[in-house]
């Protein structure tokens, strides 16, 4: 990705206000900060073995022009077990820092991951319903993986290698101006040429990703719609719809290859060129005795210790301006702040129950249309409240907004008189318990789904969620309620699921209880012993229950329509029991009463369009 | 830690999951599925079936791979001349200079450049080349495993799961194909280096290379403790990053329930343990890297310190030049480096391997619901007329301990074309089991089940999807529009087509309404449909799709009342002149049958009339009819 910032600008961040092309990277300190005697410990290390690296050519030189020439044979034995110590100490060196680098390194990895995943976890739901976990994941995997081989590799051995080109290059000068002049001069088009082809080479991968990502969505379409497709006959369709992207595919992957085997040619390439001219001229100064033949071994060697920091160096940026952009990726997430946080000062919460939408309007960021709007209702404690409406309405949204997991934009919900913005979210959603339309269960024990919520749940309590929301069939799982559901696990039917889910919210019996359409995927008969366990539950508690039938709106004292508002959006339209409302209010009727009168279906089937208009 | 154990032991494994009383501090519980793929693993050595799969895929490019083995020893050969032509240059180009002759160094020197320029052009033809072949197999195996995901039966998708469809066809390609793109070159090269480099050093001075020859042994231990220690270690990080994926993903999913039910502090815990794990995982790969790496510089350091005394003493005897003393030096260097890119290669051949086994034990799977040898063909137009003759069924069993579960014994069934039948019965009644046997996802264990009386097992798939279609509960939409996934059930439907479809179930007010109307994208924002919006869309797809025979699985399930009577009478019109077959809990859907089963353990034990049903307890006398009872409870259930 190229970086938004114009090529001018300071590629050195400065520490106040950092704007340069590696200002992420600048920011991610406070995570290097725990770790920074270990990473000047990787760096001194690196140095130490590049300087031995140094030595052991110069070493050579020395016995050529030394021992070798003189006959010495002690001599030679010494030179000998020096460069047997100069490399074994390489080797304990790059071990040093290998083992460094895995406690180091691997902290900072961990560190940025807790944070991200904590970060998330308190980010509110307005985010999440506009962010694909895909995305967090790639994220929170190869983007942090890209950072942690920066702080391992790209940061030290830029560093490293600056040092060893500026101090080897002036060697070879002083050794030789001529031909450490061509060295110098040959290494920088180099790194040029290699940091160009980098971005390009970096262009081309995270094109063939973005089309791996396209792949993989007719994948997984293939793998979920599976049913359809079969039962449709598509499978040739879907099937040449794959291919096309599939060739595609290819064709930018083997794009990637070129340029990477275009790198590979000249890094090949120029350091042998290189090599060339140096024993042309180097063989022209021994001749004439301008340079000695160690001296010139020596040179030979010394130069191929700059070979990895000329081709490295452009790798090594094109590596840090992708760790800056994962590193700017990962501070997107980051810097989002949760709208919905903890009151400045919080109210204690007393009492027994009593929920009261005052005026509520709401609509969703980004959009300026009022969803709900000059919704009042009251539910008394022990009371519950049943909400009808036509489908995309916005009752389940309304449901939303007691646990906060949405804030109201107009108006109040009150929890026995108290703004819920003013109470501690942990004790709000202690006493309000949800169990939403869409069950979710994640690859744990059932054990671990049920008590969510209530880690302290005991065996009694247990029992009895169970009971009310008629899942006793987790008992007769495999491994009874240690079985692992969901996902990973064993698979459940929409029943079950929904049981499940119904068993977790009324575990502990909260002051609240918010159900969103609990019943619709039980068959008539559990639906039956669920109703009536349920019933003995809400008696106790204050409930907001959605409902779509009649079953459901059963478990209600009381039952609010929604409607459309005369000014847009929804509103309460009508207030009463279930049999008060279906006697006088005929959008009621026409929402709940499954008239098994077919003749009636027309002139109901008016009121119902006009209902959903 | 425990992971390693398991999969080094599956049998242990096994058992492990089998004991009754888990640890119950545990969270994540026990599954089944645990030990599944263990056996899969990425050893040195391939299974018969990945190398059949392997040989298949390398047939079309034999001759390409040919050239470009030749390119790369070549390739090879003009990268190793350097060194020596370095030390030409000294030994026989330096005399002459100091005589005046300029030719020796000139031509030494033109040979390194030339060998350079030469070398990297002709790698940069193999590394195209072999990019090429490399991605030529993997869309082959894109193809062909896709076509057999596509192919198996839903009994197998139900088995194996989507999930592991997915990470099939994305995981482990990309696996093989990280493999193709970096490493394989890698290895190739390092493996000659290897080789041609030993030879050099033979060729140069046999005695110094024994010393070389010495340290091979060193060299061989040091990369068979890496190889047998990093399997271990590589398995491990793969279970870590998937156990932290999987629960990343899900809270991010499920951020509804972990907020509500303050989950937070529970998850950031279990998140943190598993990232150490991970972190833990990570480091133990690099800790062995890290003790191989050096093991070979110390090894490598060895070896050069005593070709330096031994390689002097002949220089000092006269026995060996100082100019092939230098080459020799250089060149050890570079044969000790490539051992690393074997360690490198090793750890991605470890995924690409195991990718191979799991995809090659795909691609063996043999479909249980197969296309026909002999296929027959359907009368034109198909009547619809249904036939279940002493079909017996059970579902394949899950291990081969379960016992068999039959959940049709024997069932005797005449459905005539036209005729909408509504099928009752409690859950596990075996209702569904019918509906999938009809439009074979499954075939019968005994019996046969027959469209227009040909037996579905002598029918081609694509000619039986004509005739019969099933819409269920479930309601999948497919990326794009909402028009599109309306046409999918007749890719050649105009859009007045489409939206007529639309209008018949009564899903054309809604699809107008949405920001787009039939072109909005089902799966951007603001184009996410409700559970009852999705199954409109479907019911209008299976409408225009115009089958024989129509069947309906709890298929209105998820609308609300007005949005199901509208449903209803669109239905009334439908399916006047065609087959059906309703399944549903709620019996409204009931009352526009002409026959009503009710079923209880897999056999039909009342079939009549709806009316007549409803009122045999007058008839007989006795207790209600089954249907009645039914019938009842769900008229209470209204109110």
């Amino acid at each position: 990705m190229p970086s938004p910032l114009p090529p001018g600008s300071s590629p050195v961040p400065s520490p106040p206000k950092p704007t340069g092309q590696f200002a992420s990277l600048w920011r991610l300190r406070r995570y290097a900060q725990p770790y920074r005697g270990k990473l000047v410990v990787m760096f001194a290390v690196a140095l130490a073995s590049t300087l031995i690296g140094v030595a052991v050519p110069l070493l050579t030189s020395t016995v050529i022009n030394g021992p070798l020439r003189t006959g010495d044979r002690d001599a030679l034995w010494l030179l000998g077990l020096y460069a047997l110590l100069f490399g074994l100490a390489e080797a304990v060196l790059i071990l040093t820092r290998r083992l460094t680098l895995a406690s180091s390194v691997l902290g900072i990895e961990r560190d940025i991951r807790d944070d991200l995943y904590e970060h998330l976890q308190h980010l509110d739901v307005g985010f999440h319903d506009s962010w694909q976990s895909g995305q967090l994941v790639s994220r929170m995997t190869s983007d942090i993986s890209s950072i942690r081989r920066f702080f391992g590799f790209a940061l030290i051995f830029l560093v490293v290698n600056s040092i060893t080109f500026v101090s080897v290059g002036v060697l070879l000068i002083a050794i030789d101006p001529l031909l450490g002049g061509i060295v110098v001069l040959f290494g920088v088009p180099l790194s040029i040429v290699v940091f160009r082809y980098e971005k390009v080479y970096r262009r081309n991968i995270r094109a063939v990703q973005d089309q791996q990502g396209e792949v993989a969505t007719d994948v997984e379409e293939s793998a979920l719609g599976i049913r359809a497709i079969k039962s449709f006959g598509r499978r040739d369709l879907f099937f040449s719809r794959y291919d096309d992207k599939a060739v595609h595919l290819r064709t930018l992957q083997l794009r990637q290859i070129r340029t990477l085997a275009q790198i590979w040619a000249w890094i090949i390439a120029q350091p042998q060129t290189v090599l060339a001219l140096l024993t042309l001229f180097g063989v022209a100064a021994t001749a004439s005795g301008k340079l000695s033949l160690g001296t010139l071994v020596a040179f030979v060697a010394l130069y191929q210790m700059l070979i990895w920091p000329i081709e490295s160096s452009g790798w090594l940026l094109a590596a840090s301006q992708e760790a800056n952009t994962a590193a700017e990726r990962i501070f997107e997430v980051l810097d989002t702040q949760p709208t919905i946080v903890e009151p400045d000062a919080v109210r204690p919460s007393t009492g027994a129950g009593r929920l009261e939408f005052e005026n509520v309007g709401f609509s969703y960021p980004g959009s300026d249309e009022l969803l709900l709007t000059g919704i009042n209702l009251v539910i008394e404690p022990g009371e519950t409240l049943a909400v009808v409406g036509p489908t995309g309405c916005g009752k389940t949204t309304l449901t939303s907004l007691v646990p906060r997991l949405y804030d109201v934009t107009e108006g109040r919900v009150l929890l026995d008189g108290v703004d819920v913005r003013e109470l501690s979210l942990a004790d709000l959603r202690t006493r309000v318990a949800c169990a939403f339309e869409d069950p979710t269960l994640f690859s744990a024990s059932v054990r671990e789904n049920l008590a969510l919520g209530r880690p302290d749940a005991d065996e009694e309590q247990v029992a009895e969620a169970l009971r009310v929301a008629q899942a006793q069939y987790v008992h007769d799982l495999p491994w009874g309620l240690d079985t692992r559901v969901g996902e990973q696990g064993m698979s459940l039917s929409g029943g079950q699921r929904q049981r499940l889910a119904l068993a977790r919210a009324v575990l502990g019996r909260p002051t609240m209880l918010v159900l969103d359409d609990p019943l619709s995927a039980l068959d008539i008969h559990t639906e039956g012993l669920v109703e009536q366990a349920l019933r003995s539950v809400l008696s106790e508690t204050t409930g907001l229950v959605v409902a779509h039938r009649p079953s459901t709106v059963l478990l209600a004292d009381r039952v609010a329509v929604l409607g459309p508002a005369p000014g847009g959006g929804t509103t309460v339209v009508a207030e009463g029991t279930h049999h008060e409302l279906l006697e006088t209010n005929a959008v009621y009727r026409d929402l709940l009463s499954q008239s098994s009168e077919l003749a009636e279906l027309a002139d109901l089937t008016d009121l119902a369009e006009e209902a959903v208009r | 830690m425990t992971t390693a154990v398991d999969t080094e032991n599956p049998d242990a494994a096994e058992q492990a999951a089998a004991s009754p009383v888990p640890a119950a501090e545990d969270w994540r519980g026990v599954a089944a599925e645990d030990t599944e793929e263990v056996s899969a693993k990425g050893g040195v050595f391939l299974r018969a079936r990945s190398r059949r799969l392997l040989g298949a895929l390398i047939r079309p490019h034999r001759r390409a791979m040919l050239f470009a083995t030749v390119l790369i020893i070549v390739v090879t050969g003009f990268e190793m001349c350097a060194p020596y032509l370095v030390s030409v240059g000294i030994d026989d180009g330096m005399p002459a200079v100091k005589h005046g002759d300029w030719t020796p160094i000139v031509l030494a020197a033109a040979g390194i450049g030339g060998s350079a320029l030469l070398g990297s052009l002709l790698r940069l033809k193999f590394l195209t080349l072999a990019g090429r072949i490399g991605q030529d197999m993997l869309l082959a195996l894109r193809r062909r495993v896709f076509q057999q995901f596509q192919a198996l039966p839903i009994a197998f998708h139900e088995k194996y799961t989507s999930g592991r469809v997915i990470s099939r066809l994305t995981n482990d390609l990309d696996a093989l194909n990280d493999l193709i793109n970096s490493s394989l070159d890698g290895l190739i090269s390092a493996l000659l280096n290897i080789v041609v480099i030993g030879t050099l050093l033979a060729v140069i001075d046999p005695m110094l290379s024994v010393i070389v020859l010495v340290c091979l042994p060193a060299l061989g231990g040091l990369l068979v403790w890496y190889t047998k220690g990093s399997r271990v270690a590589y398995r491990q990080q793969r279970a870590a990053v998937a156990a932290c994926i999987v629960q990343f993903v899900e809270t991010l999913n499920g951020i509804r329930a972990v907020q509500s039910f303050r989950r937070e502090v529970r998850n950031r815990d279990i998140f943190s343990k598993l990232n150490q794990d991970y972190v833990d995982a990570n480091a133990k790969s690099m800790m062995m890297f890290g003790w191989f790496i050096p093991g070979i510089v110390a090894v490598g350091a060895i070896a050069t310190a005593s070709v330096l005394v031994f390689g002097g003493f002949q220089v000092m005897d006269g026995s060996l030049q100082v100019g092939l003393l230098t080459a020799y030096i250089l060149y050890m260097r570079k044969f000790f480096d490539p051992m690393q890119d074997l360690a490198v290669f090793y750890t991605s051949y470890q995924s690409a391997a195991a990718a191979l086994e799991k995809l090659s034990g795909v691609l063996e799977e043999r479909p249980e619901v197969p296309e026909p040898t002999e296929p027959r063909e359907l009368p034109e137009p198909v009547r619809g007329q249904i036939t279940f003759e002493g079909v017996r069924f059970s579902y394949p069993k899950r291990d081969k301990d379960e016992a068999e579960r039959v959940i049709l014994p024997g069932l005797e069934l005449e459905i005539p074309a036209g005729q909408t039948v509504a099928l009752v019965g409690a859950t596990g009644a075996g209702k569904s089991t019918l509906a999938r046997l009809m439009c074979r996802f499954y075939d019968p264990i005994q019996g046969a089940v027959r469209l227009d009386g040909i037996d579905l097992r002598e029918l081609r798939d694509r000619d039986l999807r004509k005739g019969v279609i099933m819409v269920t509960q479930e309601n999948f939409l497919f990326s794009g529009s909402v028009a599109d996934n309306i046409r999918f059930g007749r890719p050649e439907a105009t859009d007045e087509q489409v939206e007529q479809a639309a209008r018949a179930i009564g899903a054309h007010e809604f699809i107008a309404r949405l920001p787009e109307g039939y072109q909005t994208d089902v799966k951007k924002r603001g184009g996410r449909l409700s559970a009852g919006q999705r199954q409109l869309v479907a019911f209008a797809r299976a409408f225009l799709a115009d089958p024989a025979v129509l069947i309906l699985d709890e298929a209105t399930s998820s609308l609300d009342v007005p949005s199901e009577r509208l449903v209803q009478r669109a239905l009334r019109t439908i399916l006047a002149d065609r087959t059906a077959l309703i399944i549903a809990h709620r019996l409204s859907t009931v009352e526009i049958a002409d026959r009503v089963l009710v079923m209880e353990s897999g056999r039909i034990v009342e079939d009549g009339e709806p009316e007549a049903l409803i009122s045999a307890e007058v008839a007989t006398g006795d207790a209600p009819s089954r249907f009645a009872a039914l019938h009842e409870a769900w008229r209470e259930s209204l109110v």
